[in-house]
């Protein structure tokens, strides 16, 4: 599931808004915290998201899902405020405060109406800094998140998801699910969450974004508040770099439903890669177009096969790939397989037409603007380019490196990066006409 | 409709929508031919959101066709007469919009969002659409397919879909509520196209449409467009949305459905209620404050006793939602924590009902309550299309815009005493259905 929520934020920012009429500027502390701003007097509200580098493929091992358990009890309780008073005050102020945990980062988010700005941050300082792990709330998640593991490990999304990724990370944290493991969950202990917090949550790592009704004085005075109390670095970790070593073929996890899912993956590229943006638009081309992709049209449009099909790039801190899925019933699995295993073949072959990668560029700069109408959808935004090492003037720049990409270039990277060679298929379910390889 | 999307909507409209209303001071007039245009306007980014509702959902199928109103969805992003069959799609991805459908009981909803200087593009191929549709078996079977996939992935798929079906069919004994909205798996199979654009021609013209827009633009520049657009799709002849009535409920039924794929077990139970157009309506409000008070949130009586003080649940809840023609529902649901028997966590649930009854809510909990969702409502206008949903969702079953305006000043009316009637009309004689969905035991 978490995987999912990640990925989910990748994609929101990798589409990301931009026209002139959004403004970003980078603002910094008296104690040295920056943030990145959006100014937006349209309504009386403050929206934060801000994020630590270093997430759940951080867990110790044996301690899976730690990150995930740390996000769900930080706002249950902080400072002299137990868990009822803690929760019970966020909803009388309607103040919306919550943390989550990817699989590099670890991440909050803060919401609230200008009238009760203080007060919420009052209780994300507390949360950051005086967390208090009492044992009712401690159980009472320990308890929900086990049941949420033991009930997705019926799933068969979840089943196929984390086929894929222990077959794409041999030997490397990305293979352990985020949401933890029951062993995992049921070893971690109060002295891992003080451990945790007092080594993960360093100002060196952080990351902010701000959107809304605030002037910069007065943001500066919440980023102090808030996080200028915070260690001033994060302990060192150390996570190789790594390509994901799949190979054709099919692996079949066994699991007794209707329909089987299908999730697939080969390598992709890292965000940082030279030819990021021509590979983003081919996927688009490939399966990334809601209505109108080439997945969509061969398996959606003209077989019937599954209700939903798409591909996208997964550039991870520590590793690309090129996935996609589908879902559709057991007897027509193999069937679905050989379609989708033909438009991988052929756009690799072939690439693009012209006319494919025109409109590609009208959608995806079309597109862009409509980014801008939620100040926390812009807030999480601000902070997902900071994760990925943009400029400040991303929001301003990023048509012009879609604009920017040729049709030599994505031809090129169709013959470089799409492997059909390195498709490897993932289906949980009970297929027919299919070959497993594992 | 599933539980959870019922929910969800129940979300949407407490916390939300109608406050956008008066704050956002929506226009609207109605064309000559019957169809009512909405706006609201919104210049924060230079975009639209274009949304054109029809009065007609799964609730207005006839019996033996159900899924057809979901199935005509589909298709409509097939062909016209002057467009072929993906164009409409690739026309709206070309600009850079996004696009998409939904069906509920009650209405079926067609939206993109684009940039404003495209808005009269996808209003006149949305108005060419909603007369000048053509299917044929090419389209159709195919689709028929992805249908019944979109079936399996939301209800074959998961055990507790599966059990909301059956759940919706026991609690409604007549009303057509009782069918899913995506239809059952063998009366899709049997859909021909004959029916599908029977149904089509029947509700599909602008006397039984709505058109909401939200967005950056006046009303002049899109009364212009519509009229140039809309406007010149001839009316139908009036129809009347006659459903057929539920009789009293005699008796309380319970289900149980075990399921080797269930893990953690839920409880629920659910009852027949008021709804803004339908029964005792003059509760809808207090109904929704009560909802609040007894499940909304953290600090609910719900969660508070089940899952915090006594530690027996992982979650229990409730939530009502009063946006249907027909009857609505009021639900409870908790899963038990590993160790709790279904009989204890469903006499814990009892207990907080019988409370309720006897002693009634405090001054407080009201208060607090209509705080929470009134500021709710404001920190919802961050989100971008909510206020379309609710003006569409408001007019498709009926109601005025001057209804949803005033839903802050109504809600605010709700007093301890209106809580405490409303909690006696729905749970004091009604009858409820009982679900649990429960793990097969292990070998």
């Amino acid at each position: 599931m978490r995987r999912v929520a990640l990925l989910a934020v990748l994609f929101v920012l990798l589409f990301a808004p931009s026209a002139g009429a959004v403004n970003v500027e980078q603002v910094t502390s008296a104690k040295g915290v920056t943030a990145w701003l959006v100014r937006d007097t349209s309504n009386p509200i403050t929206s934060m998201r801000f994020a630590f580098r270093g997430g759940s493929a951080l867990d110790p091992a044996g301690k899976e899902g730690l990150a995930t358990f740390v996000a769900s009890v930080m706002d249950e309780g902080a400072g002299d405020l137990d868990s009822k008073t803690f929760q019970k005050t966020l909803e009388d102020l309607s103040i919306s405060l919550r943390f989550d945990a990817g699989l590099d980062s670890f991440r909050g988010r803060l919401r609230m109406l200008n009238k009760y700005r203080d007060r919420g941050a009052d209780l994300l300082r507390l949360a950051l800094t005086q967390p208090r792990f009492d044992d009712e709330p401690v159980e009472r998640l320990r308890a929900q998140l086990m049941s949420g593991l033991r009930q997705s490990a019926e799933d068969p999304e979840t089943k196929s998801s984390h086929a894929l990724f222990e077959a794409m990370f041999p030997n490397h944290p990305y293979a352990r699910p985020g949401s933890g493991t029951l062993d995992g969950l049921k070893a971690i202990t109060r002295d891992d969450f003080r451990k945790f917090v007092a080594t993960r949550l360093g100002r060196d790592n952080l990351m902010v974004g701000v959107v809304g009704d605030i002037s910069v004085d007065e943001l500066k005075a919440l980023l102090d508040k808030v996080f200028g109390d915070l260690p001033a670095h994060a302990a060192k970790w150390d996570v190789p770099v790594v390509t994901p070593a799949t190979k054709a073929g099919v692996k079949v996890v066994d699991i007794d439903v209707a329909q089987s899912s299908i999730q697939w993956a080969q390598p992709g590229p890292l965000r940082g890669d030279k030819d990021f943006y021509a590979a983003y638009v081919l996927n688009y081309i490939l399966g990334g177009g809601g209505f109108v992709s080439r997945l969509y049209s061969e398996v959606r449009e003209k077989r019937g096969l599954s209700y939903s099909v798409y591909s996208y790039l997964m550039p991870l801190e520590y590793a690309g790939a090129w996935v996609g899925a589908a879902g559709t019933a057991n007897a027509r699995v193999g069937e679905t397989l050989e379609t989708v295993k033909a438009v991988w073949a052929k756009l690799a072959a072939e690439g693009p037409t012209e006319a494919e990668l025109t409109d590609a560029k009208t959608y995806l700069t079309g597109n862009f603007p409509l980014r801008f109408t939620a100040s926390d959808r812009i807030a999480n935004m601000l902070v997902g380019m900071q994760e990925d090492k943009l400029g400040v003037d991303y929001i301003d720049k990023r048509n012009s490196y879609i604009d920017a990409v040729t049709l030599d270039d994505v031809r090129r990277v169709a013959k470089t990066m799409l492997d059909p060679s390195r498709l490897l298929f993932v289906v949980a379910g009970r297929p027919e006409g299919v070959k497993a390889s594992n | 409709m599933p539980l959870s999307a019922v929910a969800a909507l129940v979300a949407m409209m407490l916390c939300a929508g109608p406050a956008w209303a008066r704050i956002f001071d929506p226009e609207t007039f109605t064309l000559e031919n019957g169809m009512q245009v909405v706006l609201i306007s919104n210049h924060r980014a230079p975009v639209v959101k274009h949304m054109v509702w029809y009065k007609a959902g799964s609730a207005d199928e006839a019996p033996g066709e159900s899924g057809i109103a979901h199935f005509l969805e589909h298709l409509m992003f097939k062909g016209t007469k002057t467009l072929k069959p993906g164009e409409f799609s690739a026309r709206v991805a070309r600009n850079g919009g996004q696009e998409n459908a939904f069906t509920s009981y009650d209405y079926t909803s067609y939206h993109q969002t684009i940039a404003r200087d495209r808005l009269e593009m996808v209003m006149t191929m949305e108005a060419d659409r909603m007369t000048n549709l053509v299917i044929t078996p090419k389209e159709v079977d195919p689709e028929r397919q992805v249908v019944l996939e979109e079936r399996r992935m939301r209800t074959d798929n998961e055990p507790a879909a599966q059990l909301g079906e059956q759940v919706n069919a026991a609690l409604y004994l007549n009303y057509p509520y009782r069918r899913p909205i995506i239809g059952w798996e063998h009366e899709i199979q049997g859909l021909d196209i004959d029916r599908i654009l029977a149904f089509y021609r029947r509700h599909y013209a602008p006397n039984n449409a709505i058109l909401v827009v939200e967005g950056d633009v006046e009303m002049a520049e899109l009364k212009t467009l519509a009229e140039r657009t809309y406007g010149k799709v001839p009316r139908v002849a009036d129809m009347a949305r006659t459903r057929t009535v539920e009789p009293p409920a005699r008796a309380d039924r319970r289900l149980v459905m075990t399921h080797e794929r269930v893990r953690q077990p839920s409880w629920g139970r659910i009852f027949l209620a008021p709804s803004y157009m339908s029964g005792a309506s003059e509760h809808a409000y207090a109904l929704q404050v009560l909802s609040e008070i007894i499940g909304g949130g953290a600090s609910s009586r719900l969660n508070r006793a089940l899952v915090v003080d006594s530690g027996i649940a992982l979650s229990a809840g409730a939530y009502y939602g009063p946006d249907d023609i027909g009857p609505s529902t009021f639900g409870f649901y908790a899963s038990p924590k590993p160790g709790t028997s279904m009989e204890a966590l469903e006499a814990a649930v009892e207990k907080e009902i019988s409370r309720l009854l006897q002693s009634g809510v405090t001054d407080t909990e009201v208060a607090e309550a209509i705080k929470r969702m009134t500021d709710a409502a404001i920190l919802a206008r961050d989100s971008f299309g909510t206020a379309a949903r609710i003006f569409g969702t408001a007019l498709s079953i009926g109601r005025t815009v001057a209804d949803v305006e005033a839903w802050p000043d109504r809600l605010a009316a709700v007093t301890p005493e209106a809580v405490n009637a409303a909690a006696k009309l729905v749970f004091g004689n009604s009858r409820s259905v009982t679900s649990e969905l429960r793990a097969k035991p292990a070998g």
